[in-house]
């Protein structure tokens, strides 16, 4: 099949979807790359940050919590969940490798799923269904497509927070801190630049994400268990790489690409012709790497990361 | 005394190995699977130690070597009358043949050798997070290929019928001699123009030496360790699915290998065998367990609760591994001792603290 049958075989309708998923993708990526650029770290546990609460809006649905309280409760979890992480484990490894780093988030992802799952068997069954959220899985059809809620709500999200943080990181004194920060951490903090500050706004930020995906989340997969938003982290991490991780924009935009990019193959190629897609996709992503290390959207010559 | 330094060096992981054979030959058959599996995971723990050690460079992508050893060692030793039932779709040359269990093993060594060469070419000019991920997606190919390839492997399906022929003195000894290869190989000059690199990539270019060549020496041979772990894994297994060399084999041995020092050969041997231990020790506990007259009883899946507890808790109090990314050495008076991420302190460029 070639590239143009291919693209013109998409209806709107896998368009659309494809969107709603490039969205959540990309909510995932600011919070990744919020955190990375202040601490250069890549949180791997940010999936369980998601994870924990998409289980609090399923055990609250249980309690017979009105759906308000319940994302409410969602929001308060993960704010607390990831202060807790900041300083406990972040903190103490500040002036550690990447590698160091990045293998401690593992731990922490291990910890938390196996606590997840702890609790989640008490019943016997794993997964925890949360029915409160799943009215917004409902579809409404504008111009004769199926647009679920979920979706609007996830592109109106994702674009009221990228403004928000826009208008954070360009018109306030803590966001140009940030950005000095995320530039060169030890000459901003020469300057005057409050490094616990910088870095706990960071997590705050990344934490209110956080609680927001994990509602969207939440909604198109309403059976919530411990292994809840691995996969999507793991794809996104990819993403934020492939894109640039060094700037915010990039990493974003490398996230809403691999969202897209994910929800209209899905969308467009029958089952029996997608087993060797991810072969295909890891494939492309190691040229993408090999011909921009620094990422797709990076410009060059101003990268962490370099060629031998 | 100091000239008996790089022999204690080499003697005390590969006694350790020995020893903890020795002890699990003495245990029941169903405590001696512990022993067999710690043994196994310190040879793909030194395998990825190789690469990931001695070149600073992150790779998610070692446990591909061992899947590929692991599937080449076990598909080409599945009985031959045995093989069109349950690799019915495989490549004639696959299924027409088959292997004793110690020429299966070289096959594994072989063709991880072969895959990290092929993929190391390309990859070996990446650095930090690029590297990391780009690693990860040979991972990803190679899970995929391996899941759904059927020409090559059983697919989705579990391959069984493998000879269960890795037993203790088997495992030991396959464990020690991928030791022994890493030990030679960090010091030698290949070796310790690897661990220049690590420590300052443009200082060891000005000096002449050609980082993309010697990652891509380190990256093979520990593609033909990994393979040979995957062999022996597969022969201790007697069955594998492509899914149990995949994400959590990566995590765990990486967790290994940290937890025990990034930087040094007795810090993977050390990783490998504490993480292990404590492993069999907690799912003991689950079924309860006598320690000094305490029963402790776990309850169900508090295992993984602690180890992941543990694990954090050692890479957060010591970031830089249980052994401090040194070298084993026996203690000696000395003041102040240098940090682990002094060259001088690296256990191949001379003696530890």
């Amino acid at each position: 099949m070639s590239l143009v049958a291919f693209l013109g075989s998409l209806d709107a309708q896998t368009i659309v979807d494809a969107v709603g998923l490039g969205a959540v993708y990309a909510l995932m990526a600011v919070g990744i790359g919020l955190v990375f650029g202040v601490l250069r770290l890549v949180n791997f546990a940010y999936g369980q940050l998601i994870m924990a609460g998409a289980y609090t809006l399923a055990f609250t649905s249980q309690a017979g919590w009105p759906t308000w309280a319940g994302i409410a409760m969602c929001f308060v979890v993960v704010i607390l969940l990831s202060g807790v992480m900041d300083r406990l484990v972040f903190r103490p490894l500040r002036t550690q490798s990447p590698a160091v780093m990045l293998v401690t988030t593992f731990a922490i992802a291990f910890l938390l799923q196996n606590v997840a799952l702890l609790i989640d068997v008490r019943d016997d069954t794993i997964g925890e269904p949360a029915a409160s959220v799943a009215s917004l899985n409902e579809a409404v059809t504008i111009w004769g497509l199926d647009v679920r809620k979920v979706t609007i709500v996830a592109v109106v999200v994702a674009a009221v927070s990228l403004s928000l943080l826009a208008l954070l990181l360009t018109r306030t004194r803590v966001g140009l801190q940030m950005r000095a920060a995320a530039t060169d951490f030890a000459t901003a903090r020469l300057l005057g630049v409050r490094a616990n500050t910088v870095i706990a706004t960071a997590v705050l930020l990344s934490a209110v994400i956080a609680a927001a995906v994990s509602v969207l989340l939440t909604v198109q997969n309403p059976l919530v268990a411990p292994d809840f938003a691995l996969k999507e982290t793991i794809i996104v991490l990819v993403g934020v790489v492939v894109g640039g991780i060094d700037r915010l924009w990039t990493a974003t935009l490398g996230g809403f690409s691999i969202g897209f990019a994910t929800g209209v193959i899905n969308g467009a190629l029958p089952t029996d012709k997608t087993v060797f897609l991810p072969s295909v996709v890891f494939a492309l992503v190691i040229l993408v790497l090999l011909i921009r290390p620094s990422g797709l959207f990076a410009r060059s010559g101003t990268s962490l990361v370099e060629r031998v | 005394m100091r000239r008996l330094d790089p022999w204690l060096q080499l003697a005390a992981p590969v006694l350790l190995v020995v020893s903890t054979a020795i002890v699990g030959s003495f245990t029941s058959r169903a405590t001696e699977i512990y022993f067999l599996t710690a043994i196994t995971s310190v040879a793909i723990v030194v395998a990825i130690y190789v690469f990931v050690g001695n070149s600073g460079v992150l790779s998610f992508g070692q446990i591909s070597f061992v899947a590929v050893g692991a599937f080449a060692a076990g598909v080409m030793t599945v009985p031959l009358d045995s093989k069109p039932g349950v690799l019915p779709d495989l490549f004639p040359l696959l299924r027409d043949h088959t292997v004793g269990d110690v020429p299966s093993l070289v096959l594994a060594t072989v063709v991880g050798a072969a895959f990290a060469f092929v993929a190391g070419i390309p990859l070996m000019r990446l650095s930090g997070l690029a590297a990391g991920i780009a690693t990860f997606a040979v991972l990803e190919i190679t899970h995929n290929l391996l899941r759904e390839w059927t020409k090559i492997g059983p697919g989705a399906t579990t391959l069984a019928l493998v000879p269960e022929t890795t037993d203790l003195t088997r495992a030991a000894i396959g464990t020690v001699v991928v030791i022994v290869v890493a030990f030679a190989y960090q010091r030698s000059r290949f070796g310790r123009s690897l661990r220049a690199t690590r420590e300052d990539p443009a200082a060891a270019q000005a000096v002449g030496i050609d980082v993309h060549r010697q990652r891509l020496w380190a990256f093979t041979l520990s593609g033909a360790l990994a393979g040979l772990a995957g062999g022996l894994y597969v022969h201790m297994l007697g069955s594998i699915t492509a899914d149990q060399v995949y994400l959590e084999l990566t995590f765990v041995t990486l967790a290994m290998l940290v937890i025990g020092g990034l930087t040094s050969l007795w810090g993977a041997v050390i990783g490998a065998l504490a993480v292990s231990g404590l492993d069999s020790f907690l799912s003991e506990a689950e079924q309860g367990v006598g320690v000094g007259g305490v029963t402790i009883d776990l309850p169900q899946g508090a295992r993984l609760v602690i180890l992941g507890a543990l694990m954090a808790l050692v890479l957060v109090l010591r970031p830089s591994g249980l052994t401090g990314g040194r070298e084993f050495g026996l203690p000696r008076p000395r003041g102040r001792q240098p940090l682990a991420t002094d060259v001088t302190s690296d256990g191949a460029a001379s003696g530890p603290a």
